[in-house]
Parts: structure tokens; sequence; C-alpha cells
């Protein structure tokens, strides 16, 4: 863990250095996150035909992201992100169909509108208690559902956002029907916004928001104004959300308003705590778990599998958090991942 | 207009019913049950069951809309809540999701997905006129009969031995234990009383609000609008919460159909950023 | 010249319980102040009041001449006013440096910033690890604070409060549950504290009120009963009362 680090002949240098150096070092990418990307870019070059699947995951694991953002950073337990994620999705679909096929335009209409009402909404969640968060941000999801079915004219309502058809990434990538363009698509936007979240997660303002959630008191005893931040990361939070929406906008071609449903919330919760959240690797992990295990189940009981999810979900929360959380502990350590605790 | 005001009042009180249990759990427990809704669900399945498979009579099949629910939930707080009351929030939350998700589709599997229908008594059925307002018989029915059980509870809360026994495990379990009530008999009794009035209200709601596996999704947040706008200190508190929703609700729908469906969500995230610990809570 | 700190009739009230009974404190500039009483005497809630974690009921709260009454914490933190907790309040998964750090770029401003670089300034490190010696931390900075000794975290909590560059520092109970090997460590840290910062010190160790302290003030039901140098408070009849039971030799 850290030990490997102290061991360095500490009276050598001096103090102000080997200060620098253990920054820098956990800055730096660990051999583990390097892998890890290896890995995500390789799976789908290397099994093409999933590519499809590839492509859920990804968008999938930037939304855990955007959730970890503010669960495993900032400690705020919302029930409703998949409000972000719907309004990411119809601006990016609606973008599409009324003002501008082009991919990255889209994603970047859906950003701005998630995040802008991530703005708006970030102020219901800094007063009351973590009930009255879970109540407004449940209720804000919920709001905009029963928007979406109410306007199904400009929405589709539920017969959902038909044949948003997409043009060619930068100009030059059209979407394949195997999904091999998607795929690559979703992975690059991963990437860029994991790079960003990573940046973020290590930056002074990362630093103030695990303080946030390890010491509210003694965070703004250090002049920290907790709720400003909390607003920005909260913005932060749901644009990412959108961008997630916006992807599955983009490569499936539709948007229904199962996008905006509850269990798409808690799905989320379920694919981060397997994870881990706090650790930003967490959500990505999760994500790919969780969507194997749905393919996996969705096999064997295409119409009963939540129950098994839910299955899952009771047995690991009475016995298995914990102790899955220790054991993970030390394989963040070795992988110098961005550390913050779940 | 005054047609309205009464179905408001009808849908309100039975919205109480059914939350009161949920209430008097997160006051008391300090646990957020999502799965609150799966025992309504059990109760209304319970009379559809009755009802169909044995040919009883609706009325009476009420009764065990109660108790099996409540034994159902006495049995679940021993085993599976239990272990959860010391941890996290988020931990809470994810158990009770996931309850509901094993509920919904298990009832889904053996019940099927189809809208349940519970026929009516005779006596039930219909309307009556009262000064030149319409009001539907069974939902007078549910009126005076949840009115009561509004009323009973409080006579219980205030009035027995085992209501102050309640409220002291409330204000401070601690102390409550140090003076010798049996804190963890209480949780199991309020938590099956809850669950079975919960059990109940799914039984009685099952014609007005309709039954199916997506129950406890579908009515989660109006059980929590209640109890987050209502507060979970006393039985006022929700009770008038409830009939506050259930009112705006049916003359929203009524009178805006198409934005009636979120008026209670503007509301509630009006209520919130306005007092953000309840309409009625005292301060903690 | 305006008193570093001070409280104008603070009055803060409970309900029925008065806490803080019309409170008139001056803490004068460079100022080595105790404030000492029996337990259960308000002392920590009005350190909560000064810091802005509490409500007044009434009265005034001024920071070199400055009304802070209704300034929100973490405001007064930028102001130049800091204090530790008696019971040790550490960002528990973090490192000393990450918290020294933390508490730097809150300081410079630099809190906001979403992409800088925690090891980007020379001079910021270099003033890390500078408290990072100065309270004997410099063996533990890369460990993890809930790995940490209790005297290396109570160190740390005076650390933190002492990186924000305060002017005015109140230091609530900072021996308290010190194991003796570490408390004079502890002691020669506070003593080390630089001239121009005023310190207010709550404490029960006697012997550091009386190592430490210039003027001592004396609350007891939450009203001040005596308020002077070191000798005529040990000499007063009324301090030696409010006592009676308990030594004044810790």
């Amino acid at each position: 863990m850290s030990a490997s680090l102290a061991l360095t002949p500490p009276l050598d240098r001096p103090l102000a250095e080997r200060i620098a150096a253990r920054f820098a070092a956990d800055r730096r990418w660990g051999w583990g996150e390097i892998l890890f990307w290896v890995a995500a870019v390789g799976a789908p070059l290397a099994l093409p035909r999933a590519a499809l699947l590839f492509n859920e995951i990804a968008i999938l694991a930037l939304f855990a992201l955007s959730l970890d953002l503010i669960l495993g950073f900032a400690g705020i337990v919302s029930l409703g992100h998949a409000a972000f994620l719907g309004v990411g999705a119809y601006t990016a679909g609606l973008f599409a169909l009324h003002v501008w096929d082009d991919p990255l335009a889209g994603l970047f209409a859906g950003v701005v509108a998630a995040g802008v009402l991530g703005f708006l909404a970030s102020f219901l969640i800094l007063r009351g208690t973590d009930l009255t968060r879970l109540m407004v941000t449940l209720g804000v999801a919920q709001l905009l559902f029963e928007l979406a079915n109410t306007f199904s004219d400009v929405t589709g309502g539920a017969d959902g956002l038909q044949g948003v058809a997409m043009g060619p990434v930068l100009g030059l990538f059209r979407f394949d029907i195997r999904g091999h363009v998607a795929c690559g698509y979703s992975l690059a936007v991963l990437f860029a916004l994991f790079v960003i979240a990573r940046r973020i997660a290590k930056s002074p303002f990362g630093l103030s928001l695990r303080a946030i959630r390890d010491n509210r008191l003694r965070a703004s005893a250090t002049g920290v104004d907790a709720n400003r931040r909390i607003v920005v990361v909260y913005t932060i939070s749901a644009a990412f959300a959108g961008a997630a929406g916006a992807l599955m906008a983009q490569t499936s071609q539709f948007v229904s308003l199962d996008v905006l449903d509850f269990h798409r919330s808690a799905d989320l919760m379920l694919a981060l705590i397997v994870g881990g959240p706090g650790w930003l690797y967490g959500g990505l992990i999760g994500a790919i778990v969780f969507k194997l295990l749905q393919e996996a189940l969705a096999s064997v009981t295409p119409q009963y599998w939540q129950f098994w999810i839910g299955l899952l979900l009771v047995l690991f929360v009475l016995g298995g958090r914990e102790r899955l959380d220790l054991a993970l502990k030390s394989l963040r350590g070795r992988f110098a991942a961005p550390r913050g605790r779940g | 207009m005054l047609t309205i005001l009464f179905d408001g009042v009808a849908y309100g009180m039975l919205l109480f019913v059914l939350a009161s249990g949920l209430a008097v759990t997160l006051g008391l427990m300090n646990f957020v049950n999502l799965a609150h809704g799966a025992f309504a669900m059990a109760g209304g399945y319970t009379t559809v069951i009755l009802m169909q498979r044995y040919g009883a009579p609706f009325l009476a099949t009420l009764p065990l809309a109660f108790l099996v629910p409540a034994a159902l939930g006495a049995v679940l707080e021993r085993v599976l809540y239990r272990p959860m009351y010391e941890k996290s929030p988020l931990d809470q939350v994810l158990f009770s999701i996931g309850l509901v998700f094993m509920s919904v589709a298990g009832v889904d599997y053996f019940m099927g997905s189809q809208q349940q229908l519970v026929r009516l008594p005779e006596a039930l059925q219909g309307r009556f006129d009262l000064a030149g307002v319409g009001i539907g018989k069974y939902r007078a029915f549910v009126i005076a009969l949840c009115g009561l059980i509004a009323l009973a509870l409080q006579a219980t809360l205030v009035g027995t031995r085992f209501g102050s026994r309640l409220r002291a495990a409330v204000d401070d379990p601690r102390v409550a234990r140090g003076l010798g009530v049996d804190v963890g008999l209480i949780f199991s009794a309020t938590f099956a009383v809850g669950s079975g009035l919960a059990g109940l209200g799914g039984a009685l709601g099952a014609e007005m609000l309709g039954l199916d596996p997506n129950f406890p999704l579908k009515f989660m947040i109006y059980f929590l609008i209640v109890v987050t706008v209502g507060g979970a200190s006393n039985i006022a508190g929700p009770f008038l919460a409830a009939l506050l929703i259930g009112v705006v609700d049916v003359a929203g729908k009524y009178y805006a159909p198409q934005f009636g469906a979120f008026i209670i969500y503007g509301l509630m995230i009006a209520v919130l950023l306005l007092r953000p610990n309840g309409l009625f809570a005292r301060a903690r | 010249m305006a008193p570093a700190l001070e409280t104008v009739r603070l009055v803060k009230a409970f309900g029925g319980i008065v806490a803080t009974n019309d409170v008139s404190l001056r803490i004068e500039k460079g100022a080595r102040h105790a404030l000492i009483g029996p337990n259960g005497a308000g002392k920590t809630t009005l350190i909560n009041q000064l810091t802005g974690v509490l409500k007044p009921s009434s009265g005034a709260i001024r920071l070199e001449g400055r009304d802070i009454t209704a300034t929100p914490p973490e405001a007064r933190v930028r102001l130049g006013m800091s204090r530790t907790f008696q019971i040790n309040q550490l960002f528990r998964s973090m490192t000393p440096a990450e918290m020294l750090m933390l508490v730097l770029c809150e300081q410079k401003g630099l809190g906001q910033r979403l992409f800088r670089r925690l090891d980007a300034d020379g001079a910021m490190l270099r003033e890390v690890a500078e408290l990072a010696e100065r309270f004997r931390l410099d063996d533990v900075v890369d460990r993890e604070i809930a790995t940490l000794a209790y005297g290396k975290q109570r160190q740390l909590e005076i650390a933190a409060a002492f990186a924000s560059r305060p002017r005015v520092l109140l230091l609530d109970e900072p021996a308290a549950g010190v194991p003796e090997a570490e408390r004079q460590d502890l002691l020669r840290t506070v003593a080390e504290l630089p001239a121009e910062v005023s310190v207010v010190l709550i404490e029960h160790d006697m012997d550091l009120v009386f190592r430490f302290a210039t003027r001592i003030t004396v609350l007891v039901n939450g009203a001040v009963i005596c308020d002077g140098d070191p000798a005529a408070v040990a000499g007063d009849p009324g301090v030696r009362a409010a006592y009676l039971g308990e030594s004044l030799d810790a």
C-alpha cells in the first residue's frame, strides 16, 4: 500500500521533496490503470461481435462515474440520477432530429442541458437530511418522467423518440449496424471524461470534496464553503450523466421513456456499490460486472432477472459490502488509483 | 367540485393508512424502508387471492389483508431488518430497493403482470346523493374506515401504555431501554402493525388505485412524500400531509389533466425547499 | 487599538438552559489567554459561537474590530480566525501532507480549482514541509491519518489550525487525551507559537495553563467570575470555591 513509498530513505532527501514526490506519484498513472485501459480498448478489438455489449458497458460506466463524483467523493445519496441521463438522451436525440445530426454537437448539447438541470437541482439537495435528499432526487426524476410522458408530441411519449439518425462522428466514421463505431465513440468519450474526472479528483477541489465527505465540521473550519463545492460537483456530475444519456441516444438512435425510469437509478447504485464508490474505477468495474451479470441472468430468466438482481443487492448489503470493501482496499493501493474512501 | 374534494379526501385517507407504517418505521428506527409498498401489495393480493380462489366476500378478506402482511412484517423484521438498523442510510436504501425488486418480480411470477380487479360487494357499489353532492358509496366507506383507523392510532399512541412506551422509544431509545422498555419488542410490534396497515390499505386501494406487481414502485414516491412532508414524529403530520396530497393530486388531475401528474412533485419540491424537515415536523 | 477578538454581552440559551450568560471577553493582540472553568461551564459552547458553529441568542462578536456575529464559519477562517477541536476532527482518509496542503490551498483561495495539481507550487510544498517539521509530523507525513498515534493526531489538529496563518487561534483542550509520553511535545508546540498570533486556550490541565497563559478568564455556569493575570486568578476565593473538589494542579 502506501508502505512501499514511505520506505524510500527518509532522512536523505529534504522533506519538501519527499512530499512533492508523493503527490506526484499519486498523480501518475499506475500500472494497473494503464492495464485497465489497454484491456478496455483491446476487448472490443478482440471480440468485435460483442461490440454492442461493450458499447452498453461504456455508457453505463460513464453513468456510474458520474454518480461516483457525488456519492463517492461528496457523500450525497441520490436516487434520481436517471434524471440527468434522460435529459442528456432526449436533448441529444431532439438535437439530432431538429437541429444538426453531428454526434459531437449533440453530445455537447446533451452535456450542457443536463449540466444546467444539475445546477438548478443542486440547490434542492443542499439542505435537509439524507432522507429529504433522497426524496428530492427521486422527485426530480419522477417529475421529468411525467414531463416526458406528457409532452409526447415532442418526446414520442411511451413509444419513444424514434428515427434519431446520426451523422458520422467527426465527419468520418459512420455509425455501422454492428456497433463498432458506436463502441469506439463511447469508449473515447468515456476515456476523455474519465481523464477530466481523474484530474479533478486529484486537484485541491477534489481534496476539498473528500474533506466535506470525511468531516463536514472540520471542512468548514478549514474555510471550505461546502455548499458552493457541492453545487459545482453536482453540476459536473449531472453533465457527465448527460453525456452518458447522449451517447445512449446517439448509439441506439432511439430514446425511450425508460431512460428516466427509477430502475435506471437503482441499477446504477448497484453497479457503483459493487465496485466501491470513491476511487473512480469502482463505477467502471461495477458497470462491467453489472452488465455481464445482466446478460448472463437475462439469458437464463429473461422476465424475472430483476428478482436475482434484488436478491444480490440484499445479500450484498447484508453480508458482503464491508468485507469486499476491505478486500478491494489493498487492490486500490497497489494500483495507485485515486485515493478516496467509499 | 365537492365531489372532487370528497374523492381527494378518500384518496388522502387511503394514502395515510398506507403510509402510516412507513412514518412510524422512519420515526422510530430511522430506517428508510422503500419496500413498504411491498407489504401493501401483499395485502392487496391476499384479498384478490381469497376472493378469486376461495370466493370469499370482500369485507371478510380485509382482516386477513391486515394480518398476512403483519405476520410477514414481523418475521422479516426479526430476520432481515434487524441487522440493517446499524448500517448507513445508503445500505438501508439499497437493501430495501433489493427487497422491492424481489417482491415485484416474485409477484409477477406467481400472479402475472395484469391489473387485478376487485369486485366490490353490492352494498358498496354506486353512489348516493347528499345535499346535491354525488358521493361514491365505496369512497365513503373508505373515508369512514380510514378515519376510524387514524383515530384508533392516535388513541393508542396517546392513551395506552404501549403508546407511551412507543413514544419513549422514539424520543430516546437508550433512555427508554434503561427504563425497562423492551425496545426490540416495540420495534417488532410497530413494524408488524405498520405492515399490516399497509396491507389493509393495499386491499382497500385495489379498486381505487389499481393493483399490479409494480404497485410498490408506482406508489413508493407517494408514501415517501407523505412522510417527508408530514414528518414522522406524530400522527397528525402525516395525516394532514396525506389529505393535502390526496386532494391536490385528484384536483390537479381533474382540472389540469396535462399537468396533474406532476403537480404533486412540484408541491413536494416546493415544500422541501422551504421546510427541509417537512411541513409539520417538530424541530429535532 | 481594537482587541484581536472580543465578545460583547454574549448570551446563548438552549430553551431554558443558559449556556453563555452575558459574557464580555477581550482577547488582546498577541495574547496568551486561557479560558478555564469546571466541566459544563460552557467553554466549548463559547468557542463554538466564536467560530460560528453556533449562533448566539444575543450579543456581538468582533474580530479585530470587525463584527462577525453573522459571518459563517468558513468566512471567519478566511478573516484570520482558526480553531482546534476538543476531540480530533481530522480527515481520516487523507495523509497529513494532504490535509495541510488542503488548508494552504483554501487559505490562498485555490480550493475551487478543478484542474490544478497538488504539487504545482514549490513554495507551498516547502510550507507543508515546514509545518510538518514544526509540529513534529515529519516522520508520519505520508501515512493515513487514521493510522496515526493519538498524540500525533493531536499535533496535526493544531498544525492544521495553524496552517491557515490565523491571527487568532482558539485551542480547545489541546492536551485532552494525550498520553503522558507525548504531552511534552505538545506543550512545547503550544509554547513555540509565534508571538503575533493571539492564542486562546481552553484547558483543564492547570500545569499547561499556568505555564502558558499571561491572562486567564474563569467561566462558571456560563458566566465570567474572574478575569485577570494568573496570580490574581490563583488567589481569587471565588475561583477556589468553584474548583472545590478539583485540585488546581492537574
